[in-house]
């Protein structure tokens, strides 16, 4: 046996090399350093990031997100209303996809005959599937004119008292954002929320049919409290994903600035369709940075959503049995 | 009360469970069913309150009355089959985040038998019956989880008795507890079927032979004896009941 | 005496539904709930199979051999094709599987042999979980800072890396996922014969879950093949032919992008016609992906 440094023989140990032979020291190590290779491109995209937009984040600081002109003429940048943007239509979208998407989970577990289980599954999960460059595609063309012509003056006729509602129809808007992100985050949480109720305990369900529950009660008293936190993971991460989302949005938004108004119909813009509008004129310089700081926000929300999604996601996996 | 089984066949997808069963329960009393694992007992007596049909791809042929009517008549829904035909498990099954009196009281509340005060009294007296009350009486609003399993599985009987049951079937009601649990629930069998019919499934000989005025052996899905328990054991008609109550098979 | 309602009104069948307003409102709940969760579902159903049909509808007349071997004609005069964004797409996939498949299968493997649970490779699985959340036009952001800015130029090298991280945690899930259900007792027979740790990996586990990362890689490839956003600042787009990989590269879902947009009739056909071609290989890979894991077997030497 070779003699080795001091100290190598506790660090090789930590990296699982050790004692064997040199071809598995190779393929280990190999192994070890694509890993590692990983790891760098990861943390080096979060850095990249964060350094490039230094230079907006310590001239404007805070108000970056306040500011409501992405000014490049006036070197003065600010994403209030993509801030805005953002955040209603993927509050929109949840408002929408997550009744839609329990509902479908429910029916697909608990009502549909199982012979049509697994395709319809299938089915709904291929939404999921389609690209985002084709929603936009269709929302652009189709929906867009469709809901400024029929959807929009319709719900002004009857529901115009609520704010959200009033104010001149455009077919690229806030509001038809919205309706492209529940459709594309549907499959999200129909899928999460199936597997979710699917873990049910039958012991729970068994409970209450033998007390003479109807199909609805034993959803409402056993499976909804046991599924909650999961299904609650599964949302989050479905906000994550509306509020990440970049092409098919910034194909139906409309990209023009409007005063922050409750008006959904008016056209606005993400801090997506921004960065996916304003890459090309960026000037190096404060305008880069900004559009740089504007994908930070991104990254930044998407990952919290994610992270706090996950740890839900992990506590169902503990929670819901008894101590018997 | 008295529950008469014409003819049941049952099946698990293609695979068939019970064969050509035929079995009479007399009104009030304790009835064990007995056998190895795997010969039926338990999807017997899921049918006799029509849970087995839950199972996805499950198929049920034939008749049960229950008082001279067939639960699997046309016009009879499950939901009012079950209501009528209580059921205590394997594993004790309290709902766990609700509270000890929620989980007494939820059959109540589903099928709009009583509330308030008349709620209050009719759990009372349905933990006291299933001899709970002393151990929860100031731990009501606990979690159900809290209890020990010989607790939640007395609880369990409890909840099915608030809703006052015609029968009360007991799927191996036992096994998930120990020795002193099982002589509570035991205990509390004894009592109960003066006032119900209980048919409870076992897999302990000695539990058939100290709770059951009758008993019931099958093997691979059919009913191969049944008849008073004291004359079951010591002198067995069928042979493959000899066999199994002298150990030669499990 | 019994202090419950039902009681006080026996029905002559027991077990008939008794006649109370109560029950009459569970029914109508459990029928409402059963009610809304159908059109929940015939909701999801119905926008798929329309948006499916639409794009058959308006897309198939366009399909022809112009389609995949011509160039767009300029200023949206009549004919050509969109091969350009065809031959880009497949470049671009190709090196973005280059790279994606190599870094993602070795950190698959490392996670399921080697790693296990120790606290550096749960910290490098949650790395790549986050990987996965995040969304794609920050990877664009990345190439676009990293080789496009200092380069001066976009390029095709700059979306095949952006493409390729993304497709590093899908096939690194996999893999791992399928490397883990080979059983152990196959390792511990190889090693027993005398082969070393390197060679029962290579030899007998990997292809032993060869399916399974076969149906990642093919996963990750499809998904990358319709990623638009971190295109526009890496590959920008290229209205000819092009295979050199270190000037911009045409590709499918970003044809669509700037079609669909277009004041030309034609050029809008074009982008129904790609969204065709596209959702076909989407919808291909997908029941491919089905019957294979439908059916997964695993080769026991």
């Amino acid at each position: 046996m070779q003699q080795s440094l001091p100290g190598t023989r506790s660090v090789a140990r930590l990296l699982g090399l050790g004692n064997r032979r040199p071809g598995d020291t190779l393929f280990r190590g190999i192994t070890l350093l694509l890993v590692l290779f990983v790891v760098v491109i990861i943390a080096g995209v979060v850095w990249i990031i964060i350094s490039n937009s230094m230079l907006t984040i310590q001239r404007f600081g805070f108000s970056f997100l306040t500011n409501q002109a992405f000014d490049p003429v006036h070197d003065v940048y600010g994403v209030g209303p993509a801030i805005f943007g953002t955040l209603v239509t993927s509050a929109f979208a949840l408002l929408f996809a997550v009744p839609i998407g329990v509902g479908t989970a429910i029916f697909l577990v608990d009502f549909c005959p199982l012979a049509i289980q697994r395709p319809l599954a299938f089915i709904v999960e291929l939404l999921a599937a389609v690209p985002s460059v084709i929603y936009g595609l269709f929302g652009f063309l189709v929906l867009a004119p469709w809901l400024q012509g029929s959807a929009e003056p319709w719900l002004q006729k009857y529901l115009g008292f609520l704010p959200f509602f009033q104010g001149a129809f455009h077919g690229l808007s806030l509001f038809t954002a919205g309706v492209i992100l529940v459709i594309m985050i549907l499959p999200l949480i129909t899928s999460v929320s199936r597997e979710v109720i699917l873990t049910t305990p039958t012991a729970q369900r068994e409970a209450l049919l033998a007390l003479g529950a109807t199909r609805w009660e034993v959803i409402r008293h056993a499976v909804l409290p046991y599924s909650r936190i999961g299904i609650t993971g599964g949302v989050i991460l479905a906000l994550g994903r509306a509020l990440g989302e970049t092409m098919a949005v910034t194909m139906v938004v409309g990209n023009q600035a409007s005063p922050i108004s409750p008006g959904l119909f008016n056209s606005g813009y993400t801090l997506s369709s921004v960065i996916a509008n304003q890459f090309n004129e960026a000037t190096p310089g404060l305008f880069f940075s900004a559009v740089i700081e504007a994908g930070l926000l991104v990254l930044l929300i998407t990952l919290i959503t994610n992270i706090i999604a996950r740890i839900l996601i992990y506590r169902m996996g503990r929670v819901g049995g008894l101590v018997a | 009360m008295a529950i008469q089984v014409r003819n049941l066949n049952v099946w698990y997808g293609h695979k068939q469970a019970l064969h050509d069963v035929n079995l009479t329960i007399e009104s009030r009393g304790a009835t064990a069913i007995i056998g190895p694992s795997g010969c039926g007992k338990s999807t017997f007596v899921r049918c006799l309150n029509r849970l087995h049909e839950e199972i996805a791809g499950s198929r049920v042929d034939g008749e049960v009355l229950v008082d001279d009517v067939n639960i699997y008549a046309r016009s009879i829904q499950p939901v009012y089959v079950r209501r009528h035909i209580g059921m205590v498990f394997q594993r004790p099954n309290p709902l766990p985040a609700r509270s000890v009196f929620e989980n007494v009281a939820i059959g109540l509340r589903l099928n709009g038998l009583a509330s308030g005060a008349a709620l209050k009294e009719v759990v009372e007296r349905s933990l006291k019956q299933a001899a709970l009350w002393n151990e929860v009486k100031d731990r009501l609003s606990e979690p159900a989880s809290q209890l020990s399993g010989g607790q939640q599985q007395r609880l369990c009987i409890a909840r099915a008795l608030t809703i006052e049951p015609k029968i009360i079937l007991m799927d191996e009601p036992c096994s998930a507890l120990d020795p002193i649990s099982t002589f509570q629930v035991e205990e509390l069998i004894r009592e109960l079927r003066d006032t119900y019919t209980v048919v409870i499934v076992t897999h302990n000989m000695q539990q058939a032979a100290r709770v059951a005025e009758k008993t019931v052996f099958f093997l691979q899905g059919k009913l191969i004896e049944e008849g008073e328990t004291g004359r079951f054991f010591s002198r067995p008609a069928m042979k493959e009941t000899a066999d199994y109550i002298s150990g030669r098979f499990s | 005496m019994s202090a419950l309602i039902e009681r006080q009104q026996p029905a002559a069948n027991p077990f008939q539904a008794p006649r109370t307003v109560h029950n009459a409102r569970r029914r109508a709940s459990n029928i409402a709930i059963i009610a809304l969760s159908l059109l929940a579902t015939a909701f999801a159903v119905a926008v798929l199979l329309f948006l499916l049909l639409y794009i058959l509808r308006q897309g198939l007349p366009y399909i022809n051999i112009d389609l995949f071997t011509k160039i767009p004609t300029p200023n949206g005069e009549p004919g050509g094709g969109i091969g350009n964004a065809i031959q880009g797409s497949l470049i671009l996939v190709g090196l973005a599987s280059l790279f994606g498949i190599p870094l993602g299968l070795f950190t698959g493997i490392y996670l399921s042999e080697f790693g296990g649970r120790t606290a550096i490779a749960t910290g490098v699985r949650f790395l790549v979980d986050v990987l996965t959340g995040i969304p794609t036009i920050i990877f664009g952001l990345f190439a676009w800072i990293f080789i496009v800015v200092p380069q001066q130029g976009f390029s095709g090298l700059a979306g095949g890396a952006a493409l390729g991280i993304i497709m590093i945690p899908i096939v690194a899930r996999t893999s791992e996922e399928v490397l883990r259900l080979v059983p152990k007792e196959l390792r511990e027979a190889s090693l027993a014969l005398g082969a070393t740790e390197s060679r029962t990996i290579l030899r007998v586990v990997i292809p032993a879950a060869s399916s399974g990362i076969i149906t990642g890689i093919v996963l990750a490839m499809a998904r990358v093949a319709g990623e638009t956003a971190p295109l526009l600042m890496t590959a920008f787009g290229n209205p000819f032919f092009n295979s050199d990989i270190t000037q911009p590269v045409e590709s499918l879902p970003h044809t669509i992008f700037t079609f669909a947009e277009s004041p030309y009739q034609g050029q809008i056909n074009q982008a129904f016609a790609g969204s065709l071609v596209l959702i076909v290989l989407i919808l291909i890979t997908s029941f491919a992906i089905r019957w294979a894991t439908g059916g997964f077997k695993q080769r026991v030497q």
